[in-house]
Parts: structure tokens; C-alpha cells; sequence
């Protein structure tokens, strides 16, 4: 079904708003300026044991004015939508350029991007704003109920937050664009408490979050019932699975895992402004350094990584981003070799490499557009392998299923994940859960190691709602596909002793 | 530039709650101003100033709440609409399990009539020029300078329909300066909490910063394994925020977290270490004071819509090494018979006997570890609350008393209420800025301290 934006979000004036702030930044001689006007609403419901725990429904908007004056930035934003703000806000933010210029040694200028005049709206069904408001609650009420009926469950938790982000950009470029985006996070976590032994287990759902409508709630992309009938017995299994000797195993790590180890250790990595040093005194930087361009040895001959904002359903696909680039896709590590960044204007006119591809985004009205994360995926290998046939090539080894816990070094190479399960692998087949395990490695040696990688009926879009970066603080949905992959000889900690239990 | 709007938040607040037809109203207003400055490689990178306009407003309809939150919010018509939109969604929704009585009249704190003040890029008048020279210095001294200054003026307006008023100014305010060498190859860093940006000596901040590169001229490769170690009060506090976020009474109660009692129950009143060691949380501990009531905009396992207002107050949740309190909602009071003792945005450590800042810790130890700060901490595993992370920007090796050299990075896994049970020095408190997770919480006061067997799990390559 074809979409246009919110008719209440096209109703702002949103042309007088832009023409306000560019004709008095124009006036001021700025080389360049921009202006956003965003309005974001953010539900979110929870529920509990078959009760309703929260529902909040959340609007954030406003207008933000960006100047490039003399070669420094100089930005000014406000929660107040009005053809007065939007002059104020360009003022404002002259004025900030002026007494940032002292400061700046480096001149911006901004790579070449033809202008735009376009509406996109994201791939989605259903406006989640547009179901009857007590679906939320009664739909997490039920699937809490369900969990909480079969006697292993001790405990269930349910939420969803779904989010409409409608932005409006236009610059003194000519560029005017007006977009929509609709995405949503469901989440269950059944729980076992083991009185006698005082201890308690979790299992979460394996489902993504994704750039959908509430249909996915409603079983278009995601099986709810199956995923949610298989928790009772999954988490049964996981509270009384024997531990595991720590030590290097062979692994099959499952989509619903890889993917945020992709994140953690391509994903950030490929971030040009981190390999640039300008997130150093925060996320950190990068050893994936520019100079390396070309030639790091990021993995095996087998790693193909692209980065993309144009995936369906990908929760970080635009038309255009925040500075007005059109979304793009393109390869990051190719044949195990770094060939590419994630970029935005300024970094892409300073590095020489041509036109921006289009990884500018702000997640807020109140908050200046960095360089954020693109959709990064693992490519599957065409006519690639099975999880089964991976797990019998694995042999003797671990098979490693949803994300839990990640950590990674400020340069990306030092990373501890943990899964929801770890199945033992003995004779190349499944023999039940083990469980207090987690997995350590060197992003170049992980990624070195990388046997094999599934075929594409393995490929999933997983992907995170949360991903931090930057100063003030901002956080952005990203997706990130991938196959089930095979790895040779990784290190596994057994977390009672790290513990030292 | 122009205000935010015509109407001004006590006026917004009073006509809601006169707008207002259902079982009962909150409305809150937040108001807030912000600039900051962002620099990398010795120049300015981002900036920025912006100031908004938050208003939330909770209906109720039985035992049903409808929770709306707005920005911009700027005529009276507005706000009336907000209310009439909570009232619509309460009479929709579903039974809340937290329902509970509005908090009365009795609960006011704050001079509610007093004008707003608000921040702007002046705030780094005195900041800047300050800055500029330690850019220049750096730059002389083949050193790269990274960093953030940031300041934020927010006030809050809390009103309810049982006659509640509560308002409360937070100036929050902070610089974070990293310094590497030319090549790259040392990194240290400092962090200060100001609410003003003209008590910061960026010269003596930058000295900090070079007697830390100069330290690192030396350096050491250590294995993996377990040292005893050094812990500045930044690390610590980034080690006890995740133990403060750890202890809702609802989770623990329901048998789910580091302080649930086998076989039911919780833990409170149990001893959780030897030491005299106190946590705890006041609204007006000194230098790191905070809103006196409880402000919930959503509810949640340790926050309730219903409870705004609640004065809050100072409140040990771990007392001389005795488990206290857990964060609850008057819900969560409620079902676990335990004392209604709600999030604080604070949290202080103190030791009964201190013994000195780090430099004598450092002094008092024959052999060990020094860290600076730690990064990228997560929860390995809730059921004894293993952390894992890393060190960052300087760990230096300490021999008989005196720091000797730097030593690589480690990624470390390690249990907060083992650190409480292992520390053998604990130092002054004094306010400090936790690394990883000031973006979420500032307001922290701890001291140094020595762990006995800090478990490093593996070397980090990153310098």
C-alpha cells in the first residue's frame, strides 16, 4: 500500500518555517545552512504476569537551524515550532558559529550532493497509532498470561515500543524533503525461579525490531504464537543445562546473535568519524584506521559486508538523510578486505572521497546530525549452506542463539558477547543446552576465523533500537542481516569462573 | 532568541489542572536550556544550543492512567488539548496495577513563582578563551586534545489535582578532556562536574592531563589475571550505578535479581560485606543535590505515574554493609511490606573510617594496579550481578607506592558486591563524574578504593 506522510505533520508550515530560517541565514552570508523540523511520537506499553505494567504515549518535536559560517558549524535549536523560532533559531546559531570560530582550526566544507525535492515514507502496513489504543496493552497482557498459564514460567515480561518519526530538511541548497518513518520493538522475557537452588533463568524472544507497521505484531514477519509457545520449554531446558568447561570451541553463531557482533565489531568500526578521531574522547575511535583503507585484513576471503539505508524494513532505511544525501548502499569489507566508511559531507569532502553516502542522522530536532550507523549485514553466500549443515560441519563445538549481553574496547578490538542459549554441538549434531557461557575475541581474528557463512534462507534482519553515540548522548535504530556463519577455535569463558564462583 | 512561548509554566500548569474533568491530574512542565562545545584533534567539531519545552500530563480515570507527553506545548489551548487527549487515553486504557491515590497537598517544595533563568552559548564566556589556550598548548606540545563541555539548566514545574506543587532548578554541567600523544600511542583523561563553567582551572586540568601522558613513557605488558587494583572514584562510581539501577524491590521480590532471598523474599537487612561501607542517596548531600520528590513520566518495575510528587528522602540503601532499602514504587511498598523508598538521582558511597584520595591509596600500595576510568560496562550475568568492561585512557602500574609505568589495557569481570566485599582501602568520598554513564546519571560522590584480586579477563589492544 503507498503512503504519504501524516497529513498533521504536512500540515506545519513547514515551508515558511524553512524559508524563514534560510532567508535570514542567507542574509547573514553563511556558505551553507539547514533546517529540520521533526516531530517523533514514541509509545510505550509493558505488561507484567497478565497486567499492565506502563503505557505512555510521547511526542517529540521542534526545529533546528545548522549554519556553516567561514568554515565553522554553528547550530541553535527549540522545541517551539514558529516562523519566529525558526529566524531566532538561525540567528542563534550565527551567533554560535562566531564564538565557535576562535575555537576551530579546520575549515568544513561539505561534499557535492544534487538537490532534492521529495516525500518518502518507510515500508510499513499498519500505523501503530492507527489500532484501537487498548490493542497494545490487551495483545502483551495476553502473550504475558499465556507464558505465565504454563507452570515452568514463574514470571513474564512484555513490551513494545513503536515510534512515527516524520522529518521535514530543506536547504540553501534548494533541497526539500519530507519523510515518514514507522518502526517497532516487541519484546517477551519469560522467567524460571529455582527457590530450592536460589537462583532464577531468562529467555527472551529472538524477534527483531523492525522498520514495519503494527502488523508485525499481528504475525506479518514474525510467528508470535510459535516463538511464544516454545519459551516455557526453552527456558526449562536452559535452568537445568549442565555448565561447560571454559576454552576455544568451534561455533555456529545464529543470525539472532551475529548480528550484534556485526554491529559491535564492523558496524562501529566503519564509522569514518570514529577512525578520524572525533569520537575519541567518547564511543572512542577505531583500528580500522584510514590509512588501512584498502588494504586491512579484516577477516576471510569470505567476509562481504555492505553498509545500505535502503533495505526494506531496515531500521536505519531513509530516502535522504539529515543532511540531505539520498540513501544509498555500498560495500564496507569485500573479499575480507576493508574498501569502505560510512560517511557524511563534511568527512567525505576532507577524506577526498567524493560524494557522501549518505550516513548523516540526529535523533532529535534538539541535537546537531552525526555520522550514524547504516544498515551493516553479513552477505549470505548464494547456494551457501544450512544452520543444520553448518552445525555438522562445526562437528564437535557450540551453536549460539539471541543476543544478551556485548561489550567491546574503544577501538573495537576486544569484545565479550553472551546469547540466550548455547547448545552443545557433539557429532555434528544439537545435544542440548549448556548454559553461564560467553564468547571473547579479537575483531580481526574473530572475523579471520569465520569458516564458512549460511545461505540466504538463513539470512535474518536483526537490529537495535539503542545504539549510543556522540556528545550530547543520541541513540538510532539500526538493522543488521546476516547468515548463520561457522567459526573456527573461539575463545569461550565459562562465567561462574570469571565470577569466580 | 525569542522564548519558548508567551505563556509561562506555572500559568500552563494551573490552567491544565483547571481543564481537567477526570478522577484526578498530574501535569508536569519541563523546561530546559542547553549549550555545549565538542572538540577532536585540537578544533572544534560540533556545538550546539537548544532549549525545550516538556509537558507531560497523567490522567485518571478508576484505577486507569492516561499518560501523554508533549514538547512545545506553548498556548493555553494546547495544554487544555494535552489534558483532554490524557483524559481520552485513561478512559480507554486498561486497569493499572500501581492505581494508588494522588499525592496531597502536604507535599510542596520549591519557590514555584520565582522567573525562569535560562542558559545560553555565553555560559562558555570565560570557558572558551580558556579552552582555545589549551588547544594551543596541546598543539605546541605535539599532544591531540578531544573533549566535551556541556551545561544544562532544566526546571521543573509538578503539579497534582490533590493540591501537590513542587519545582526544582538543576543546573547540570560538566567538561570531559581526553590527551593523547602525537603518535597516539598515550591517552589520559579528566573530568570535572561544574555548574557554572568559571570554578574550572583548565590549566591545572591540563597539567593533570600531561603528568598522566608523562607517566606513560614508561611502558609495561601485563598477562591477564587478577591484580590488586586501584579504582579512582569515577571508576567506582561507574561500578556502583549499575548495582543502584539493580535494586527494584518488585524484581527482587519476584525472586529475579542479585537481591532476591532464596526461597522467597528479598534480601534486605542482610549483610552484603564486612566493610563499613554505606550507599545511600539524599536530595541535599552536598554538590550533588537533586530534585526533592519523585518525578515519574511513565511507570515502570521501580516507577509509578501515581507517585509523582512524593517528597523523597534520604534514603541508605546499603547501610554500614547491611542491605536497607530497595527502589520502589508505593506499589511495590506495598507488596513487599517494605518502606516506600523511591529513586533518588543521586548516589554517594562513604566509608565509616576514610583513609585519603588516591594518590595516597597509590601510596599505600606495595604493588598494583592504577586505573583512570572504565568503558563499556554491561551485566554478564544478574543472578550475582557480574559486570564486564573495560579500562580506558590509562592503567598504570604501581610499585612500592609510586606509579612506575603504564601497562596496556584489560577487560575486566567483576561482580560490584564482590568489589564491596574485596576492597581492603577505601578512601575520602569526594564528587566525581562517572566516565560511562554520564549521560544518564551525573550526580555521584565516592571514594577511591582497593580491591584485593581485581579480575582482569584478557588484554585489550586498544591504547
Amino acid at each position: 500500500m503507498s503512503r504519504s506522510v501524516d497529513p498533521s505533520f504536512r500540515a506545519l508550515p513547514l515551508d515558511r518555517l524553512a524559508d524563514a530560517a534560510l532567508s535570514a541565514a542567507g542574509r547573514a552570508g553563511v556558505a551553507h545552512a539547514e533546517v529540520r523540523v521533526e516531530r517523533t511520537r514514541v509509545g510505550h506499553t509493558s505488561a507484567r504476569d497478565g497486567r499492565l505494567e506502563s503505557d505512555s504515549d510521547g511526542i517529540r518535536a521542534g526545529l533546528s537551524v545548522r549554519v556553516l559560517h567561514e568554515g565553522t558549524w554553528g547550530f541553535a535549536a527549540t522545541s517551539g515550532i514558529s516562523v519566529d523560532h525558526a529566524a531566532a533559531a538561525a540567528a542563534e546559531a550565527l551567533e554560535v558559529a562566531r564564538i565557535s570560530a576562535a575555537l576551530s582550526t579546520e575549515r568544513v566544507e561539505l561534499a557535492p550532493e544534487p538537490v532534492h525535492i521529495a516525500e518518502w515514507v518507510s515500508s510499513f502496513e499498519i500505523n501503530p497509532y492507527e489500532v484501537p489504543a487498548t490493542e497494545r496493552a490487551e495483545v502483551l497482557i495476553d502473550w504475558t498470561a499465556r507464558l505465565t498459564a504454563d507452570r515452568r514460567v514463574d514470571h513474564a515480561d512484555a513490551s513494545v515500543t513503536t515510534v512515527q518519526e516524520d522529518k521535514f530538511y530543506a536547504d540553501s541548497a534548494g533541497t526539500r524533503t519530507t519523510q515518514e518513518r514507522v518502526r517497532l520493538h516487541p519484546a517477551v522475557t519469560a522467567v524460571a525461579v529455582d527457590t530450592g537452588r536460589g537462583t532464577f533463568e531468562t529467555m527472551r524472544t529472538l524477534a527483531p525490531p523492525v522498520g514495519r507497521g503494527w502488523e508485525y505484531v499481528r504475525g506479518r514477519g514474525w510467528d508470535w504464537d510459535a516463538e511464544l509457545e516454545s519459551l516455557p520449554e526453552l527456558l526449562a531446558e536452559k535452568l537445568t543445562a549442565p555448565t561447560m568447561d571454559a576454552g576455544r570451541y568451534d561455533v555456529v553463531i545464529d543470525p539472532s546473535n551475529l548480528w550484534l557482533t556485526i554491529h559491535e565489531s564492523v558496524g562501529h568500526a566503519t564509522e569514518l568519524d570514529r577512525a578520524l578521531g572525533y569520537e575519541a574522547a567518547y564511543a572512542g575511535t577505531s583500528f580500522a584506521t584510514f590509512d588501512r583503507l584498502g588494504a586491512l585484513r579484516y577477516g576471510s576471503a569470505i567476509m562481504h559486508v555492505t553498509g545500505d539505508r535502503t533495505v526494506e524494513h531496515g531500521l536505519a532505511t531513509v530516502g535522504y538523510d539529515d543532511e540531505g544525501v539520498q540513501g544509498q548502499a555500498w560495500d564496507l569489507v569485500r573479499d575480507g578486505v576493508l574498501v569502505g566508511y560510512q560517511l557524511n559531507r563534511a568527512m567525505a569532502a576532507r577524506q577526498g572521497l567524493g560524494r557522501s553516502n549518505g550516513c548523516a542522522y540526529a535523533d532529535s530536532p534538539l541535537r546537531v546530525p552525526l555520522q550514524r550507523m547504516a544498515n551493516v549485514s553479513l552477505q549470505p553466500a548464494a547456494g551457501g549452506p544450512s544452520t543444520e549443515e553448518l552445525i555438522a560441519a562445526a562437528g564437535d563445538g557450540l551453536y549460539i542463539v539471541g543476543d544478551r549481553s556485548w561489550s567491546i574496547d574503544m577501538q573495537r578490538y576486544n569484545f565479550q558477547f553472551t546469547g540466550q542459549r548455547f547448545y552443545r554441538i557433539r557429532g555434528g549434531r544439537l545435544a542440548g543446552q549448556v548454559r553461564d557461557l560467553a564468547y571473547q575475541g579479537v575483531t580481526t581474528e574473530f572475523w579471520g576465523s569465520m569458516e564458512a557463512v549460511g545461505g540466504p534462507a538463513t539470512f535474518v534482519l536483526g537490529g537495535a533500537f539503542n545504539c549510543g553515540k556522540g556528545q550530547p548522548g543520541q541513540v538510532a535504530a539500526v538493522s543488521h542481516g546476516c547468515p548463520s556463519a561457522l567459526f573456527r577455535q573461539v575463545r569461550i569463558l565459562n562465567t561462574n569462573d570469571e565470577a569466580g564462583r | 532568541m525569542t522564548p519558548v512561548s508567551g505563556v509561562g509554566p506555572q500559568e500552563l500548569v494551573e490552567r491544565g489542572l483547571a481543564a481537567a474533568r477526570g478522577d484526578g491530574c498530574v501535569i508536569v512542565v519541563e523546561e530546559s536550556t542547553e549549550a555545549n562545545l565538542r572538540w577532536a584533534n585540537n578544533t572544534l567539531t560540533t556545538n550546539g544550543v537548544a532549549r525545550s519545552r516538556t509537558v507531560t500530563a497523567v490522567s485518571v480515570a478508576g484505577r486507569s492512567a492516561g499518560v501523554v507527553t508533549r514538547q512545545g506545548v506553548a498556548t493555553v489551548a494546547e495544554m487544555e488539548d494535552l489534558v483532554a487527549e490524557s483524559e481520552t487515553a485513561a478512559r480507554a486504557a486498561v486497569p493499572a496495577e500501581d492505581a494508588a491515590p494522588l499525592i496531597g497537598g502536604d507535599a510542596t517544595s520549591g519557590d514555584w513563582d520565582a522567573p525562569l533563568d535560562r542558559a545560553d552559548i555565553g555560559i562558555f564566556a570565560a570557558f572558551a578563551p580558556d579552552l582555545g589556550a589549551s588547544l594551543e598548548r596541546a598543539a605546541r606540545s605535539d599532544q591531540l586534545l578531544y573533549g566535551f563541555a556541556d551545561y544544562e539548566l532544566t526546571t521543573t514545574f509538578l503539579a497534582t489535582s490533590a493540591g501537590s506543587r513542587h519545582r526544582f532548578d538543576q543546573p547540570t554541567g560538566h567538561v570531559e578532556i581526553n590527551a593523547k600523544s602525537g603518535d597516539m600511542g598515550r591517552s589520559a583523561w579528566v573530568g570535572r562536574s561544574t555548574a557554572t563553567f568559571r570554578d574550572l582551572d583548565m590549566e591545572s586540568v591540563h597539567d593533570d592531563l600531561e603528568r598522566r601522558l608523562e607517566w606513560a613513557r614508561r611502558t609495561v605488558h601485563l598477562d591477564a589475571g587478577r591484580y590488586d587494583t586501584v579504582l579512582p572514584p569515577s571508576a567506582v562510581a561507574d561500578l556502583m550505578i549499575p548495582l543502584y539501577w539493580a535494586s527494584g524491590a518488585r524484581a527482587a521480590a519476584d525472586g529475579r535479581t542479585v537481591f532476591s532471598r532464596p526461597g522467597g523474599g528479598t534480601r534486605v537487612g542482610e549483610r552484603l560485606t564486612d566493610a563499613a561501607l554505606t550507599l545511600r542517596s539524599d536530595p541535599v548531600a552536598p554538590g550533588v543535590g537533586c530534585a526533592p520528590f519523585v518525578t515519574a513520566r511513565s511507570s515502570g518495575p521501580s516507577s509509578s505515574v501515581f507517585d509523582n510528587g512524593a517528597p523523597t528522602r534520604p534514603t541508605s540503601w546499603i547501610s554500614n554493609g547491611v542491605l536497607g532499602a530497595l527502589m520502589q514504587t508505593r506499589y511495590s511498598a506495598d507488596l513487599t511490606g517494605l518502606p516506600y523508598t523511591p529513586f533518588i538521582d543521586n548516589l554517594v558511597l562513604d566509608a565509616a573510617d576514610p583513609g585519603g584520595d588516591t594518590n595516597h591509596l597509590v601510596a599505600a600500595t606495595d604493588r598494583g594496579l592504577l586505573l583512570t576510568c572504565l568503558w563499556y560496562i554491561r551485566e554478564v550475568d544478574p543472578t550475582n550481578l557480574l559486570l564486564t568492561g573495560l579500562s580506558r585512557d590509562g592503567v598504570y602500574l604501581v610499585e612500592r607506592g609510586e606509579v612506575t609505568a603504564a601497562v596496556n589495557n584489560f577487560r575486566f569481570n567483576e561482580s560490584p558486591l564482590d568489589l564491596l566485599r574485596r576492597a581492603d582501602a577505601v578512601g575520602t568520598t569526594e564528587r566525581t563524574l562517572p566516565r560511562e554513564w554520564s549521560d544518564w546519571f551525573t550526580r555521584t560522590a565516592m571514594p577511591p578504593m582497593r580491591v584485593r584480586d581485581f579480575n582482569m579477563s584478557s588484554v585489550s589492544q586498544a591504547s
